[in-house]
């Protein structure tokens, strides 16, 4: 704590401690202590800069109304199925793996949803919703398990891994939905049996001073928290910082790294059933395509978020701010006019800014 | 070694392959409680190979295992610790990026609380490790410090205290001095020795005689992956254990050599003959002159 005040005479006494190395080592820890303390909080850099985000569209954009609860609504509405897979992500990649398929497994969750519900004629199951949602959960879980044990057991990175079942995936998708309905978009969610609790559950909005906020926000706040809660206050949160910090020496002092990864691919896919079924239910339908590219802006969120690529070291919060800011530069060039397709450059930008700042971090954290 | 009926580990004839190479043939060791047993080999011995046969990462390919006299065999290295016998690896099995307190609860952490609410309980965590830490000797001043900012003989101290908190019946050290200076290797073998005062078995893994001999009660030396001497302290002087790990024979085969190059003359053959002459008598002081040729 910051009451280190022990006086470098101290050393004397401790004639048995590591000499040499003790004593400069704390007058450095005291001398940084406090600035390197709050730099070494891994979501610092993606609260400051998601502030510095909203002050300048806050500038840019005031006359174009940024400033309203409007704008906030629908930034945190954009922002929220982001929210959640990046929370989900960051647990993975403090893990010390990737999943970049879970933007296929967005997909097949919401098509798999559709198609068990839609009618017999058309070549779908006429399932009630509730059954419908529990196989696509089953589905997701499978493959987060699927991908989870392919990793542990050929030991391949799990880029590699996941790029595949990526590619896997997407293409059942597309495949397997016109196998059975000859289409690639599926709609008419309300009106299968069970709808209007679905509805209720994942696609209410709340109108708060004439400005709606979708239920979907609840849903990411409660996924962060508890992700943040895991992290910091269980012995799994303690497992998955040294699955990502050091395997091996997890795995040597009794961490059963195997099941906490393959469990964290299992929580990145129902992460990813959890949208899919959100968005299903809100847009009415779903689309082969949904998802599409979703998982490269979930590991940014992360990485922005401050999250290292290595593994070992993030946070769940922060990586919910990467969502945040993101959202605020998509909802902040749509309503300044300016031409949406410099959005993805911004983006680069952010994320190379991002990682630099990370690193230096990183480092000041481990010189302190 | 002999087998033995107080052992509280002991391995018998233990070998282990990988494939067509042999990493491990016949090798018998074992350690009672209190007392500390030295491991030495020089690099290729198969030291890590052993370790990690009695810390339960690999299964031996043949002979026996026994804890408290009972035939074990350990799938995966949470075994062998709930049973007492914990490791502390060479790269400490520490991480870098994670707290001290984060560390040293690791892979068994205290919880508080019931069911799906149950919480590592960190204030508990952070108070033991500064509190085990302090009965090393060593201040820990903020718990939360990571331990990537510990010097070498700090992180084997957190590793040492960790193991001997979690009740550890045998020790398996893995070279934990290696990479210190001296006086900080000091350190640790005085921890080494405390750990033994509390009745714990030690198995001491090193290269270095110097280290082992004032702590050790038996010493097994490996070579080429073979028991290749196997001494109690009482019957083995120091400077026939370090010149038993300089490896007697290849001195001798160094003096033949030498002694071959000064009958051809040439510009340095008296510095050779001399030379020879000094490692001759230095292996007839210790006895080695001409016995143990290839063990």
């Amino acid at each position: 704590m910051t009451s280190n005040s022990g006086p470098p005479p101290d050393a004397a006494t401790s004639e048995p401690a590591p000499p040499g190395s003790a004593p400069p080592a704390d007058e450095r820890v005291r001398k940084t202590s406090g600035l390197s303390r709050l730099l070494s909080r891994p979501e610092l850099g993606a609260i400051v800069g998601a502030g510095l985000v909203w002050l300048f569209f806050a500038i840019v954009a005031y006359d174009n109304n940024f400033v309203s609860w409007a704008t906030t609504a629908s930034i945190l509405n954009r922002a929220a199925p982001l929210g959640i897979l990046a929370v989900a992500v960051a647990l993975l990649m403090i893990g010390g793996e990737f999943d970049l398929s879970i933007g296929s497994i967005l997909g097949f969750a919401g098509m798999t949803i559709m198609v068990l519900i839609y009618p017999t004629a058309d070549g779908g199951f006429g399932w009630g919703v509730w059954p419908a949602i529990l196989l696509a959960l089953v589905f997701a879980l499978a493959i987060g398990f699927f991908n989870g044990s392919l990793v542990i057991a050929t030991k391949l990175p799990s880029f590699i891994i996941t790029l595949a079942t990526l590619f896997i995936f997407r293409g059942l998708t597309i495949a397997l939905t016109r196998q059975f309905t000859n289409r690639t978009q599926l709609g008419d969610f309300d009106e299968a049996s069970g709808a209007a609790l679905a509805d209720t559950l994942f696609a209410t909005d709340f109108t708060i001073l004439g400005a709606s906020f979708r239920v979907a926000i609840v849903w990411w706040i409660a996924v962060a928290a508890l992700a943040t809660w895991i992290l910091l206050r269980t012995k799994w949160g303690n497992w998955i910082f040294g699955s990502g910090g050091d395997a091996n020496s997890a795995r040597n002092v009794g961490v059963p790294v195997s099941r906490v990864k393959i469990g964290l691919f299992m929580t990145t896919a129902f992460a990813a059933f959890l949208v899919a079924t959100i968005q299903a239910v809100q847009f009415n339908g779903s689309d082969t395509l949904r998802g599409f590219g979703l998982e490269f802006q979930a590991i940014i969120a992360v990485v922005v978020g401050g999250t290292l690529l290595t593994g070992g070291y993030g946070s769940a919060i922060g990586a919910s701010f990467g969502a945040l800011i993101f959202a605020m530069v998509q909802q902040g060039i749509i309503i300044t006019g300016v031409d949406g397709d410099w959005f993805q450059v911004f983006v680069g930008g952010v994320l190379v800014i991002a990682v630099i700042f990370n690193n230096y971090v990183r480092q000041q954290a481990a010189k302190r | 070694m002999t087998s033995n009926d107080t052992a509280l580990l002991e391995i018998k004839n233990v070998s282990k392959f990988f494939g067509s190479v042999i990493a491990l043939q016949d090798v018998s060791a074992f350690v009672r409680a209190g007392e500390v047993t030295c491991l030495l080999g020089d690099n290729g011995a198969g030291k890590s190979t052993l370790i990690k046969v009695l810390s339960g990462v690999h299964k031996a390919s043949e002979g026996e295992y026994l804890f408290d006299g009972v035939q074990q065999d350990f799938g995966s290295p949470r075994e062998a610790l709930e049973m007492g016998i914990a490791t502390v690896y060479q790269d400490l099995a520490m991480i870098p990026l994670m707290s001290i307190w984060r560390n040293f609860f690791l892979g068994s952490e205290p919880t508080r609380g019931w069911g799906p609410f149950k919480m590592f309980n960190s204030t508990f965590a952070k108070k033991t490790t500064t509190e085990e830490m302090a009965k090393m000797g060593i201040d820990i001043r903020d718990p939360d410090q990571t331990v990537g900012t510990l010097s070498g003989g700090e992180r084997q101290s957190v590793a040492i205290a960790r193991a001997v908190y979690f009740g550890a019946k045998v020790l398996i050290l893995d070279e934990p001095t290696a990479a210190l200076g001296v006086k900080q290797a000091g350190v640790v073998l005085k921890y080494i020795l405390q750990a033994k005062a509390r009745g714990i078995g030690v198995i001491f893994i090193t290269h270095n005689p110097q280290h082992a001999y004032p702590v050790g009660d038996h010493f097994v030396i490996l070579r080429r992956g073979q028991v290749y001497g196997d001494y109690a302290k009482e019957d083995i002087p120091l400077e026939q254990l370090v010149q038993m790990m300089a490896g007697g024979a290849d001195l001798e085969v160094l003096q033949h050599e030498l002694e071959e190059a000064s009958k051809e003359g040439g510009d340095d053959a008296a510095l050779y003959a001399e030379t020879a002459g000094e490692i001759k008598s230095d292996l007839q002081a210790i006895g080695m002159e001409d016995d143990e040729g290839d063990a």
